[in-house]
C-alpha cells in the first residue's frame, strides 16, 4: 500500500517537474496586459491571435511550417529507399549509409549546424531558404530511418514470399504488400521529423538565421528585447502541436512498439 | 523472401538517391568543416583558405581548457542526475498499464521535441521574479518578496536536466520493458521486498545499460547550446555555446570549426565506448 | 512427362549441406508428404520447388520443362506457409483474390472466384471479414483457398497444420486430403508428424540429414522400413539387435528365429517389430521370457512394457485381447517371423 503511494508521489513529482514550466508559460500566455505575470492577471487570447495577425510572427510561422513540411518530406524520401534496400538486399557495406543517416542525430547538433554553415558559405548559397530545407532533411533523416527500419523488420518475410508464389514480382510486392504495411511507420517517421524540424533552432539559425526567421529563431531574437506573452503563446502552440501529433501516432499506431517495447520479429 | 546480394545496376538503384544526398549534404559539409578548421580567419568574408594549426593552438589555452572542463563536468552532472531520476521512474513506468504508459510516452515525446529556445524561455519565466515560482512561495507566505533565481548555475543545471530527462527515460525504456519479470518474481519468492529486489536484482542486471545510458545522456548534454546562454552567466557557458558564439558573433568560423572537430572527437570516442559497452551486454 | 521431377538437387549453406543430392519423381496428381525431423532439409527442398531458394546444384523439372531458373512469381504454384502469411492489411476476400487482382482480373471475375473458393472451404459469406477476426482453423482454410485461387499446377504446403490444436489438426488432415483428391492437383506437404503423413499421402518421403531415406506408399513405409531410423521415426516400433549364430540361424536377443533370413553378407543388424505384432503368452511358451515393468492402459489400446535383461519391449493390444498382466509378472513373448523386418542398424 505504501509502495503504491510512494510510486504515486514519485510519478507526480516527475510529472510536476516536466509540466511546471509549461503551466507557467500557459498561464503567462493568457495575461490581459503585456506583462508576464503569474498567476495571470485577467484573461485574453489576443496573444494567440497575434501569432496569426502580427506580420512578423505570421511570417515566422509560415517559414517554420514550410521548413518542417518540406524537410520532413526530404528526410522520408532519403530514408525510405535506404531502409528498403537494407531490408531487401544482403549488402553489409551499405550499412555505412545507415550509420551516416544516424550520425547527425547522435553528434552534438552544433557540429552538424557548423558543418552546414561552412558548406553553404563555401558554395556561396548561405542564407537561401532552401538550404535550410535540405539541411533539416539531412539532419532529421535519423527519425524516419529508425521508424522505417523498425517497420521493415516487423514484416514477416513469408508475406512477401506468399505474394511471389501468387505471381507478384518485386515491384508488385512493393506496391501491394510492403508499402501498405510500412505506411504507419512512414507516417510516424514523417511526423517525428516534422515536429522536431518545427522546433529546431541551431541548424536553421546557422543556415538562414540572418535572412529569415523561423518561430524558434524569432523567439530567441525577441528574448533580447524583453519577454512578451506572444512568445508564451507560441510556446504553448508548439507543445500542443507536439502533443497532438504524438497523440495521433499513439492513437493510430503502437507508440510503445515504436519506442522499442516489443522485440522485432526478424525472420 | 530470399534476401540476396544486389547483382544488376537496377538492384542498386534504390540506394542512389539516399547515398547521393548523404554524401553531398553530410559527408561533404563535414569535410568542409574539417578543412575550414585549418583555414585563416577573414572578418570580411567567412575565411581565407590556408593550412595553419593556429586555431587548434589557440584552443590550448587556460581559458578554453577551463571551458572544456566546465562543459564536461556539467554534462556528467546532468547525466548522473537524469539517470538517477529516470532509472527508477522508467522501471515503475514499465510496470504500469498499457494506457498509462502510452500517455506518459506521448507526454515525454512532446517535451523531448520542444525547442531549446522554448525550454529556455519557459524556465527563465518560471525562475523569473515577475512570473516565477517565488511568487507562489510569497503567496503562501513562505517568502517576503519574489526573487529572480537566474542567471545561475542551478538554473542551467535544472534546465538541462529538464531537457535531457525525457531523452534518458526513452533510452532506458526498451531495456527495462524487456527485462524478464520472472527475475524479480524469483527474488520476491526468495523473500526480497520490492525495493530490495529492485536494487539487488534489476540494477545489477542492467549495469551495462545504465553505463551506456549515462554516456548517451552525457553526449546529449554536451550538445546543449542555448540553455547555458539563456539561464546562465557567461561563466556557465559550455563548448557548444562558444562554438556558436565564435561562428556567428565573432565571425571566426575557422576557430569554431576547430572546436567543433575537437567536440566530434570527444563525442565519437564516447559513442564508440557506448557501442563497446552495448556489445558486451549482448555477449553476456 | 507430366508431373514433377527433382534431379540430383543439392543445397549448401556455407559448408552445411541442407539438401544433399536428392532425386525424386512425383507423378501428376500425387499427394506427397516430405517427412522428417527438424533440420532434415525438407522445408529447404520444398522452398527450392517453389523457387524461394536456389539449388546449389541439380534441376527442378515440371511437366517436362526445366524451371530451375524460373523466378517464383512465374511458376504458377500455390503455397501455404507455416505462418500462413495471410496479408494482415487485406480482408479475407482480398487475400483470396490477390493473385487475380495483380493480374488485372475484373472485379466481377474476382468476386466470382472468391465466392467459389469460399464455398470450397466451407466459409461462405466471409469475404468482407478482416483476417485478424478469424479463428485458427478459419485462417488455415483461407490460406488454402488463397493458394488455390489460380488453379495452380503445384500445391505446396509447409507445415500447414502445425499451429492448430490436435483435434482440429486431425480433422483438417482429412479435409485437405479430400480436397486434393477432388481437385486432382499435385501436392507436396512438409510435415514432421508421421500420423499426418500417413493420413494424407500417396507417397511418403522420409528425409534425414539432407537425404531421402525412403520414398514409398505409407503402408510400405510402415511395414517395410528401409532402415532403423525410418522404422523408429514412423510409428512406434521395437528395434532389437540381431545376429547370426554359429549354426547359421538368426538370433534376436536370445531367441533363435530360424525363419527370419538375414540379408547375405550381413552378420549384425537390427530387427524392427511393431508393438501390435508382439504377442504375450505364458512364461516358457514364447521365444523369449521377460518381466512386465509397466502397463499403460489408454482405453483404446493397452501398452505393456516388458523388460528382457535390460532391453525394453513394448507390446500393444486392443481391449478385446487385453493381456491382463501386472507389473512384476513373468511373461513369455512371441515374435512372429513374418512381422519382423531386418534393417541396417
Amino acid at each position: 500500500m505504501t509502495a503504491r503511494l510512494l510510486r504515486r508521489i514519485y510519478f507526480a513529482l516527475v510529472g510536476l517537474f516536466l509540466a511546471a514550466p509549461l503551466i507557467v508559460v500557459a498561464g503567462v500566455s493568457i495575461n490581459e496586459k503585456q506583462t508576464l505575470a503569474f498567476p495571470p492577471k485577467g484573461f485574453s487570447l489576443s496573444w494567440y491571435a497575434q501569432i496569426f495577425t502580427d506580420p512578423e510572427w505570421r511570417l515566422a510561422l509560415i517559414h517554420s511550417l514550410t521548413l518542417a513540411v518540406c524537410s520532413a518530406a526530404i528526410a522520408v524520401a532519403i530514408a525510405l529507399p535506404l531502409a528498403w534496400f537494407l531490408w531487401r538486399r544482403i549488402a553489409p557495406w551499405a550499412n555505412i549509409f545507415q550509420v551516416l543517416g544516424l550520425a547527425p542525430f547522435v553528434l552534438p547538433p552544433v557540429i552538424t549546424a557548423l558543418g552546414f554553415l561552412s558548406f553553404w558559405a563555401t558554395l556561396g548559397l548561405f542564407g537561401q531558404f532552401y538550404t535550410a530545407i535540405i539541411s533539416h532533411g539531412i539532419f532529421f533523416v535519423t527519425l524516419p530511418l529508425v521508424t522505417l527500419s523498425l517497420g521493415f523488420a516487423s514484416i514477416d518475410r513469408a508475406l512477401v514470399e506468399a505474394a511471389s508464389t501468387m505471381g507478384a514480382d518485386d515491384r508488385t510486392v512493393l506496391k501491394t504488400i510492403v508499402l501498405p504495411l510500412i505506411l504507419p511507420y512512414l507516417v510516424s517517421g514523417y511526423a517525428f521529423a516534422f515536429v522536431l524540424s518545427l522546433n529546431e533552432y541551431i541548424v536553421a539559425y546557422m543556415t538562414i538565421g540572418f535572412t529569415s526567421e523561423t518561430l524558434p529563431i524569432k523567439i530567441f531574437n525577441s528574448l533580447r528585447y524583453g519577454y512578451t506573452p506572444t512568445m508564451a503563446a507560441v510556446s504553448v502552440f508548439f507543445v500542443v502541436v507536439a502533443a497532438v501529433v504524438f497523440g495521433a501516432i499513439a492513437r493510430f499506431g503502437d507508440i510503445r512498439k515504436l519506442l522499442g517495447a516489443l522485440g522485432t520479429q526478424e525472420s | 523472401m530470399r534476401r540476396e546480394p544486389p547483382r544488376t545496376l537496377a538492384d542498386y538503384a534504390p540506394l542512389a538517391f539516399p547515398a547521393l544526398m548523404l554524401i553531398v549534404f553530410f559527408i561533404v559539409p563535414f569535410s568542409t568543416m574539417i578543412a575550414v578548421s585549418f583555414f585563416k580567419r577573414n572578418p570580411a568574408s567567412f575565411y581565407t583558405p590556408d593550412f595553419v594549426f593556429d586555431n587548434y593552438e589557440r584552443f590550448l589555452s587556460v581559458f578554453f581548457g577551463s571551458v572544456l572542463a566546465f562543459s564536461l563536468m556539467l554534462a556528467i552532472l546532468v547525466a548522473v542526475c537524469c539517470v538517477a531520476i529516470a532509472f527508477p521512474f522508467t522501471y515503475l513506468l514499465t510496470k504500469c498499464g498499457r494506457r498509462t504508459q502510452t500517455v506518459w510516452l506521448v507526454g515525454l515525446l512532446s517535451v523531448l521535441s520542444l525547442s531549446e529556445v522554448i525550454i529556455g524561455f519557459s524556465w527563465s519565466t518560471l525562475l523569473s521574479r515577475t512570473a516565477g515560482i517565488t511568487n507562489l512561495l510569497v503567496a503562501i507566505g513562505l517568502m517576503d518578496q519574489p526573487v529572480a533565481l537566474l542567471p545561475s548555475f542551478g538554473a542551467v543545471l535544472t534546465g538541462m536536466v529538464y531537457q535531457a530527462l525525457p531523452y534518458t527515460i526513452l533510452v532506458l525504456y526498451p531495456a527495462l520493458v524487456r527485462l524478464d519479470p520472472t527475475l524479480i518474481e524469483a527474488a520476491r519468492t526468495l523473500g526480497a521486498s520490492p525495493p530490495r529486489a529492485f536494487f539487488n536484482v534489476v540494477t545489477p542486471a542492467l549495469r551495462n545499460t545504465i553505463v551506456a545510458t549515462l554516456i548517451m545522456v552525457f553526449v546529449f548534454a554536451l550538445g546543449s547550446y542555448l540553455l547555458p546562454q539563456i539561464l546562465g552567466r557567461p561563466s556557465n557557458w559550455t563548448l557548444s555555446v562558444l562554438i556558436t558564439d565564435q561562428a556567428i558573433y565573432q565571425s571566426n568560423m575557422p576557430f569554431a570549426a576547430a572546436m567543433a572537430v575537437f567536440l566530434v572527437l570527444i563525442s565519437l570516442a564516447l559513442v564508440g565506448l557506448t557501442l563497446l559497452v552495448g556489445r558486451r551486454e549482448h555477449a553476456l | 512427362m507430366s508431373g514433377l521431377s527433382l534431379n540430383a538437387i543439392t543445397k549448401t549453406f556455407g559448408d552445411f549441406n541442407a539438401v544433399d543430392d536428392v532425386s525424386l519423381t512425383v507423378p501428376h496428381g500425387t499427394f506427397v508428404c516430405l517427412l522428417g525431423p527438424s533440420g532434415c532439409g525438407k522445408t529447404t527442398l520444398l522452398r527450392m520447388v517453389a523457387g524461394l531458394e536456389e539449388p546449389t546444384a541439380g534441376s527442378v523439372v515440371l511437366d517436362g520443362a526445366d524451371i530451375t531458373a524460373v523466378p517464383t512469381h512465374k511458376r504458377n504454384l500455390g503455397m501455404v506457409f507455416q505462418s500462413l502469411a495471410l496479408f494482415p492489411h487485406l480482408s479475407v476476400g482480398d487475400n483470396i483474390s490477390y493473385a487475380l487482382r495483380i493480374r488485372g482480373a475484373s472485379k466481377a471475375e474476382q468476386a466470382k472466384r472468391v465466392e467459389e473458393l469460399l464455398a470450397l472451404i466451407d466459409l461462405p459469406g466471409f469475404a468482407a471479414r478482416p483476417v485478424a477476426k478469424l479463428s485458427g482453423g478459419q485462417r488455415q482454410r483461407v490460406a488454402i483457398a488463397r493458394a488455390l485461387a489460380l488453379s495452380p499446377k503445384l500445391f505446396l504446403l509447409d507445415e500447414p497444420l502445425s499451429a492448430l490444436d490436435a483435434k482440429l489438426r486431425e480433422a483438417m488432415q482429412v479435409e485437405l486430403r479430400q480436397l486434393q483428391q477432388r481437385l486432382g492437383i499435385t501436392t507436396i506437404v512438409v510435415t514432421h508428424d508421421q500420423r499426418e503423413a500417413m493420413t494424407m499421402a500417396d507417397l511418403v518421403v522420409v528425409m534425414g540429414k539432407g537425404k531421402i531415406l525412403q520414398a514409398a506408399r505409407p503402408i510400405d513405409i510402415y511395414r517395410k522400413p528401409a532402415d532403423a531410423f525410418v522404422a523408429d521415426f514412423i510409428g512406434m516400433t521395437n528395434l532389437l539387435p540381431a545376429e547370426i549364430d554359429k549354426a547359421g540361424r538368426t538370433v534376436v536377443l536370445d531367441a533363435a528365429i530360424p525363419e527370419l533370413a538375414m540379408p547375405s553378407g550381413m552378420s549384425k543388424a537390427s530387427v524392427s517389430i511393431r508393438p501390435e505384432d508382439v504377442h504375450l503368452t505364458a512364461p516358457g511358451n514364447g521365444v523369449l521370457d521377460g518381466t512386465v515393468s509397466f502397463v499403460r492402459d489408454l482405453g483404446g489400446t493397452i501398452e505393456t512394457f516388458i523388460d528382457i535383461g535390460g532391453t525394453a519391449i513394448i507390446a500393444v493390444a486392443t481391449p478385446r485381447e487385453r493381456p491382463n498382466v501386472e507389473v512384476g509378472q513373468e511373461v513369455g513373448i512371441e515374435l512372429p517371423a513374418e512381422c519382423c523386418v531386418v534393417v541396417k542398424s
